[in-house]
């Protein structure tokens, strides 16, 4: 059971780095962008060509990842995304909806829709095996529940406290009143929504091997980043984390005790906790 | 001349017809985190009162509006219309007892016509919101009412264009007139006047002096001109809490509200 | 000059008259199956999606919901009338009834849910419901049929004496009678005194509760009953292929069934059933010339639409202004 709850964990914490982007954005620029799942293909898929073709090694594709999702996340925001933060939420989805399409579509024809497999370091495979077998560790979800608690921390104190942090947080608590008090709000759109692209774009990278990766990555996954933005908040940095946890853990124990029913689990549960608290579980006071 | 009830706690006044008032608030109060927007508010509106609520910009005014007809949930307090207790009562169901308030910015519904607005507002207003079987426009009642109410606002000429290409001082008038025709008992107007040109204020001063007596109107607003033409009683709020309450001479000569105003940079003056 | 009364009343009216473009739109619409019954299937397929489109469009357009998560009813009136069909009575009409009822329910029981929120927490728990359906007509196969589908769909004659016949016309003229009869339903309700109401509600919700009107029962009365219009069309759909399988609660149909929305116009009579139409065109022309890749000229268009604004597809002239 202990290993259920290890892989759950891993899950959960993979899942956040992945949508903490999108839980930002959200509660930044009040924008539903359901294309975010498509950063996070793109670091995948960037992993795999710099792997397979120029054989790069692994450790080196995950900043590079991030980064180069950021940029295009930069890039993307600056044309795109800034002209749809004023219109309707139907507008957004419409719009975002189309650029999965998109994005999905173009990787099918660039690279195939089959299944990619990542080639881990070996010092990164194997499996380490405690308290008589209770707990079995996978190297390679150790290495990912260490490198995203590292994220979380930074992200954290980023958020807490860094100059940025504070305005991107009265940013998010009311962009009018912050733009009045000189803060410039553009620049923290742009940044934060390139930061958290390249950060969806990491756990692609990093979440290859678990989740698997295919053209319709963004479509499949989507609906987990929504859930733990939606359950979590976007008020902060934790409720999405604890939502991502929750989740992760959740999915993995339904898919092994309860095989039966599948993710009937984590869909039933997010309505009911959406019931329950339809501002989410994590509210901050004072927050939108 | 009409003799007022004074509102002053401390001096009940002659000629007091043991009243309920229409509309009053007991030790209302809104806070928002830790800033009192409204502090310990007892209000009383009379029957037929032409009552105003002026105060210095951030006193409150709208907040309490906001209070009164349940856009707000009070922190403390109660509010009663015509006796009974209403501060658990939905916004929806306020208005069906007859307490009506229009916008300090104009909500209009932008995509009808004055027409088909003021068709639909009226025929809400006689229960037939909920009628499928007839289009709306068949109801003779509802179409003469709504006709009425045009005329009465000077928006006959209008009364087929799409409200969002409406000049603003037209849209003002039809702000008023929505509220009108939900045949309110107690009428609360939040600066009705407001960024109205010059020109087509009077249209509207009238139209708000020509209220009929049995609508009891509380008003707020910024240009002493109308609150001094119209009011028969004056409630000063400033910080959220009531300052004073009086006559509009009282008010007047009243030496804290003269400070309160002169402070923030206003004068009190009438003509 | 002061005009009367019944004047003013005929103008009030006007938009509710029928004009002469709807009534022959109808009657083109109806020669269809019997003019080219080697498309009857087809039009019975864009019967089905207009309906279920109008459905959409009562809860985007008209309530201001945004849901991903509309398939869920109609999979749920599909489900039900196939299996209504095929364990107790295979009558078209009664089997139609009885899956626009208890999908009627489901819609009101759980147009609850969707009052609080935002339009996040909205749009996932429309979401949620339609994965949640999906998960349990998948696993319990053996009601459903799994992922196989239910099969074997054998429908009686249409009010006794209408036999579904090889070619599709009979189902095209069934299906059609009833998105005709469910569009007059929606008209007629459009142009009460309680869809006026409605429309005020979508232009200023605040207004709308500051003159009476209990906002919250009107968008829930709305949501139900687009519910179970999407659930006719669901039961239309199990009953004219015989056939209810998983992927009727798939995303991509109610992406698809947004889009043709958006095409034909929201919030208007007519969009669902002229953007099924155009969507349907769309589709085979583009899957003629792309097959595979037919979901990226459909991103692209809907990112193009969005930026250069919806309401300029049908307006071309207005392309070049602002």
């Amino acid at each position: 059971m202990l290993t259920i709850l290890f892989d759950g964990i891993a899950y959960g914490m993979l899942l956040f780095i992945l949508a903490v982007g999108l839980a930002v954005t959200m509660g930044l620029m009040n924008f539903i962008n359901l294309a975010h799942g498509a950063f996070a293909m793109a670091g995948g898929y960037l992993t795999v060509a710099l792997m397979q073709r120029f054989n790069v090694p692994f450790l080196l594709c995950l900043p590079l990842a991030f980064m180069v999702t950021g940029l295009l996340g930069a890039v993307l925001e600056r044309t795109l995304y800034r002209r749809m933060y004023q219109k309707p939420h139907l507008d957004q989805v419409l719009f975002s909806i189309g650029l999965a399409f998109m994005s999905v579509s173009s990787i099918d024809f660039f690279m195939g829709s089959q299944q990619q497999i990542i080639q881990l370091p070996d010092w990164l495979r194997g499996r380490t095996e405690l308290f008589d077998g209770a707990l079995g560790m996978g190297h390679y979800r150790l290495f990912i529940i260490l490198i995203c608690a590292a994220l979380t921390v930074g992200l954290q104190y980023v958020f807490d406290k860094t100059r940025f942090g504070s305005q991107l947080r009265a940013s998010v608590d009311d962009s009018r009143v912050a733009a009045g008090l000189g803060i410039n709000v553009n620049v923290i759109f742009a940044l934060t929504f390139a930061a958290g692209s390249g950060l969806a774009g990491l756990g692609g990278a990093l979440g290859a091997e678990v989740l698997g990766l295919d053209p319709t990555f963004p479509l499949k996954f989507m609906v987990y980043f929504l859930i733990v933005v939606a359950v979590g908040g976007t008020s902060s940095i934790t409720g999405p984390l604890l939502a991502a946890l929750l989740l992760g853990v959740a999915d993995v124990a339904g898919k092994y005790y309860v095989p039966k029913l599948g993710a009937f689990i984590v869909y039933t549960l997010m309505l009911l906790i959406l019931l329950w608290r339809p501002q989410g579980l994590f509210v901050r006071k004072g927050g939108k | 001349m009409e003799v007022v009830v004074s509102m002053n706690n401390s001096n009940p006044h002659v000629l007091a017809t043991d009243q309920q008032p229409v509309l009053e608030t007991k030790n209302l109060m809104k806070k928002f985190g830790g800033i009192t927007a409204t502090d310990q508010v007892n209000l009383k509106l009379l029957q037929g009162a032409r009552h105003a609520l002026i105060g210095p910009n951030g006193a409150g005014k709208t907040t309490l509006i906001n209070l009164m007809t349940g856009v707000l949930d009070a922190t403390s307090g109660q509010i009663f219309l015509e006796g009974q207790d209403i501060s658990q009562l939905a916004p929806h169901l306020r208005v069906h007892k007859g307490l009506v308030r229009t916008f300090q910015i104009n909500q209009l519904f932008n995509s009808m016509t004055p027409l088909e607005t003021l068709s639909m507002v009226v025929s809400q207003q006689k229960g037939l919101g909920a009628k499928l079987w007839q289009p709306l426009g068949s109801q003779v009642e509802v179409v003469s009412r709504a006709e009425e109410l045009l005329e009465l606002f000077h928006l006959t000429e209008v009364h087929s264009q799409v409200t969002s290409q409406m000049p603003y001082g037209k849209r003002r008038l039809l702000e008023m007139a929505i509220a009108l025709a939900c045949e309110p008992r107690v009428l609360l107007l939040d600066e009705p006047v407001a960024g109205v040109p010059a020109g087509e204020r009077e249209e509207l001063l009238r139209t708000v002096s020509n209220l009929p007596k049995e609508v009891s109107v509380l008003l707020i607003e910024h240009d002493m001109d109308l609150v001094f033409d119209f009011a028969e009683t004056i409630t000063v709020l400033v910080n959220g809490a009531v300052l004073t309450e009086g006559t509009p001479s009282e008010i007047a000569n009243d030496s804290r509200v003269k400070a309160v105003y002169l402070g923030h940079g206003e004068e009190l003056q009438h003509g | 000059m002061k005009s009367s009364t019944a004047d003013v009343q005929r103008e009030l009216l006007k938009p509710s008259r029928w004009q002469i473009q709807e009534f022959i739109f109808w009657a083109l619409v109806f020669a269809a199956p019997w003019f080219l019954p080697g498309h009857a299937l087809i039009v019975n397929e864009v019967a089905i999606v207009a309906l279920f489109a109008l459905s959409l469009d009562l809860v985007l357009g008209y309530s201001g919901v945004v849901s991903l998560g509309h398939a869920a009813f109609l999979g749920f009136g599909a489900y039900t009338a196939a299996l209504f069909a095929k364990h107790i009575l295979p009558d078209p009409v009664v089997g139609l009834l009885v899956a626009t009822l208890a999908t009627t329910l489901l819609g009101g029981v759980f147009s609850i849910t969707i009052l609080r929120g935002t339009d996040l927490t909205r749009l996932m728990v429309t979401l949620g419901l339609a994965l949640i359906l999906l998960e349990l007509a998948n696993k319990l196969d053996w009601l459903t049929g799994g992922s196989d589908g239910l099969q074997g769909v054998l429908m009686g004659p249409v009010l006794g004496r209408f036999e579904f016949d090889l070619f599709g016309q009979v189902a095209a003229t069934y299906s059609l009678v009833v998105l005709f009869v469910l569009f007059l339903i929606v008209r007629h309700w459009v142009y009460a005194p309680m869809g006026a109401t409605i429309k005020a509600i979508r232009d200023n919700r605040l207004r709308a509760a500051a003159i009476g009107i209990n906002v919250n029962a009107k968008i829930s009365l709305v949501y139900t009953v687009a519910a179970g219009i999407a659930g006719t069309a669901g039961a239309l759909m199990a009953q004219t292929t015989g056939f209810a399988s998983l992927d009727v609660f798939a995303l991509d149909r109610s992406a698809d069934v947004m889009l043709m929305l958006v095409i034909g116009g929201v919030g208007w009579l007519y969009g669902g059933i002229l953007g099924a139409v155009a969507f349907k065109l769309m589709h085979d022309v583009i899957s003629s010339i792309t097959p595979q890749y037919w979901t990226f000229w459909i991103g692209l268009f809907l990112v193009v639409l969005v930026l250069v604004g919806r309401e300029k597809l049908l307006k071309p002239w207005k392309w070049w202004s602002a």
